[in-house]
């Protein structure tokens, strides 16, 4: 039975169309990697499934229950870490869990236990008594995630958990969502990072404005996309020269920047001689040169023409724009 | 355990963590307790002739007779605090915790008033402790007090409900914060720092229909005469009016609020 459906889901505010008819099926114990970059309607999205917010159009479903009709069921089966961890900085680790037990209805005693279990978990038992505010960003990611699993939700929504954290930090959250599906719960992670979506997703939907793109396994993603390219950065010479010699030997694609060149190429590292050999015959000189096999970025430039990591920071967020 | 029961200890949660977050932050904490001590400790050291004015109510001094007006100060601004804190809670986004949890809607706010009732009855009683201290009898005994204190505290509810309102509605700290001097023009047109009757024309007229003049009246009451059950009652749908604007507007800026998410 599937965690997550859902048709033809809409967010509008006031003009601007946040999210234009995303369909989703999320299955029982996957993680579902919901892959984007600012303001393409993830958190919008995210936002919705967890009753936060009411949809526009169409419909979804999360636990079996519709997110509209019978919100505080789909409430008491989720849980939720959202961005940048919307927390208390003058409450203490330990009483953060506490009222959360308490807002899910767990009687006192249990969620102490429960507390005292999931601080001991995400290894914040030190520092379980200091005020929030005192706490490092991986910190407060460990304590938003412990908190969202005090009731122990069949579904896991985790909003970019790991934006802005430093890799040691990312990568003990990593370790985590991967315990937590091991254990059995659902996993709807939205993150802006190509890396998280590859390493922990099952399955990844490609969201941009508003829009899935493209939806299935990393790998079936990828495959879809093909052969490998040559990424170049020049040192010297005519850009515009050295993309024409560039395209006689395979495609070009999109540039990352005003001194790199994508080529796609048939026969993978075959062509890289052919490459060099046309720039030098031609006097420009190449700094570095490396064949890269598809990646989701890949994919991402496939369906929408543009980078994703590029993008960061560039679009505007359309999150909190009033109705 | 029961449905309401949970509420009930959702809202208990709630306010408790309302009381400690003021405690905790000294912004919020000042306004409820220092500023109104330090102004009746000016007033009652600056303006204590004020007693002997033609028209002054027969007072035991005028500490006594600045009591409830400090209680409705103090009370006032817990009320712009409590909208000031929900506000900030929207912003840093706490309040999406206790949307995304399965509590009804209404605990939140309850829970946000149960924190600024107490900080009201915590005022209410600094206050009458201040006065004993310094000499100013409760001419109404300890029935007296304790009606004060209840007065106090259900009206430092009812105008929170209007504080959390304004701050669900706009979800902005700065704009209840804005409302600082609003909330003092009120007061000051009320009978809170000045009897009624030695006001000038049009404060006089507007202070005698303010609602917060019959609350007042209700509090300073059983300090300086003993207990009114005329007083009393005006005080009583005094604050039950102003419970209904804030039941009304906090609902429908919580409908608002759910609605934009």
């Amino acid at each position: 039975m599937p965690a997550i459906v859902v048709e033809q889901l809409e967010r509008a505010f006031d003009e601007v169309h946040a999210v234009r008819g995303v369909d989703l099926a999320v299955d029982e114990g996957e993680i579902y990697g919901f892959l984007g970059p600012n303001g393409a309607g993830k958190t919008t999205t995210v936002r919705m499934l967890t009753t936060l917010l009411l949809p526009t159009g169409g419909r979804a479903a999360v636990a079996s229950h519709d997110v509209v009709k019978e919100a505080r069921a789909v409430r008491a089966s989720i849980g939720v870490a959202l961005q940048e961890a919307a927390l208390d900085p003058l409450m203490t680790g330990r009483e953060l869990i506490r009222l959360q037990a308490t807002l899910q209805g767990l009687p006192n005693a249990e969620g102490k236990r429960r507390a005292d279990a999931l601080l001991e978990r995400v290894e914040l038992t030190e520092a379980a008594d200091r005020r929030v505010g005192t706490y490092s960003g991986g910190m407060r990611r460990r304590l938003d995630l412990a908190a969202a699993l005090v009731h122990e939700p069949r579904v896991l929504f985790l909003d970019e958990p790991t934006t802005g954290l430093d890799p040691v930090s990312r990568k003990t959250i990593w370790e985590e969502v991967r315990s937590l599906n091991d254990e059995g719960t659902t996993v709807f992670l939205t993150t802006q990072y190509l890396e998280e979506a590859d390493q922990l997703a099952d399955n990844v939907a490609i969201i941009d404005h508003g829009t899935i793109v493209a939806e299935g396994t990393p790998e079936a993603l990828k495959a879809q996309i093909g052969n490998p390219h040559i990424q170049l950065q020049l040192a010297e010479g005519s850009l515009a020269e050295a993309e024409e010699i560039c395209a006689r030997i395979g495609k070009l694609l999109p540039p990352r920047d005003a001194r790199t060149i994508l080529v796609e190429v048939e026969n993978g590292a075959g062509d890289i001689p052919k490459v060099v050999r046309a720039l030098d015959d031609a006097g420009i000189e190449v700094e570095s040169l490396e064949l890269v096999k598809p990646t989701l970025d890949d994919v991402f430039v496939a369906k929408t023409g543009h980078h994703l990591e590029k993008e960061k920071d560039e679009e505007p967020d359309l999150e909190g724009v009033e109705a | 355990m029961s449905d309401l029961a949970k509420n009930l200890r959702v809202v208990k949660a709630l306010g408790l963590r309302s009381v400690k977050q003021t405690f905790r932050r000294p912004q919020l904490m000042a306004p409820i307790l220092v500023f109104p001590t330090l102004l009746l400790a000016i007033q009652t050291g600056g303006a204590g002739g004020a007693v002997n004015l033609p028209g002054f109510p027969p007072v035991h001094s005028f500490l006594q007779f600045m009591l409830a007006g400090a209680m409705m100060q103090s009370l006032m601004l817990a009320g712009n605090s409590g909208g000031i804190a929900l506000a900030v809670d929207i912003e840093m986004g706490f309040t999406d915790r206790l949307f995304a949890a399965p509590i009804p809607r209404y605990t939140i706010v309850l829970g946000r008033l149960a924190g600024t009732a107490t900080l009201g009855l915590l005022s209410a009683l600094w206050f009458l402790v201040i006065g004993l201290a310094f000499g100013a009898p409760i001419e109404g005994g300890v029935l007296g007090a304790a009606i004060a204190v209840g007065l106090v505290t259900a009206t430092a509810m009812a105008v929170g409900g209007i504080g959390a309102a304004i701050a669900l509605r706009t979800g902005s700290a700065s704009v209840v914060q804005g409302l600082f001097p609003l909330v003092l023009v009120v007061l000051f047109l009320s009978s809170a720092f000045f009897p009624n009757a030695l006001m000038i024309q049009p404060a006089r007229e507007i202070a005698e229909y303010n609602p917060l003049s019959f609350v007042v009246e209700g509090v300073r009451g059983p300090i300086i005469s003993g207990v009114d059950a005329n007083e009393l009652l005006d005080a009583v749908l005094a604050i039950l009016g102003i419970v209904a604007l804030g039941l009304v507007l906090s609902a429908r800026a919580l409908r608002h609020r759910v609605r934009v998410g």
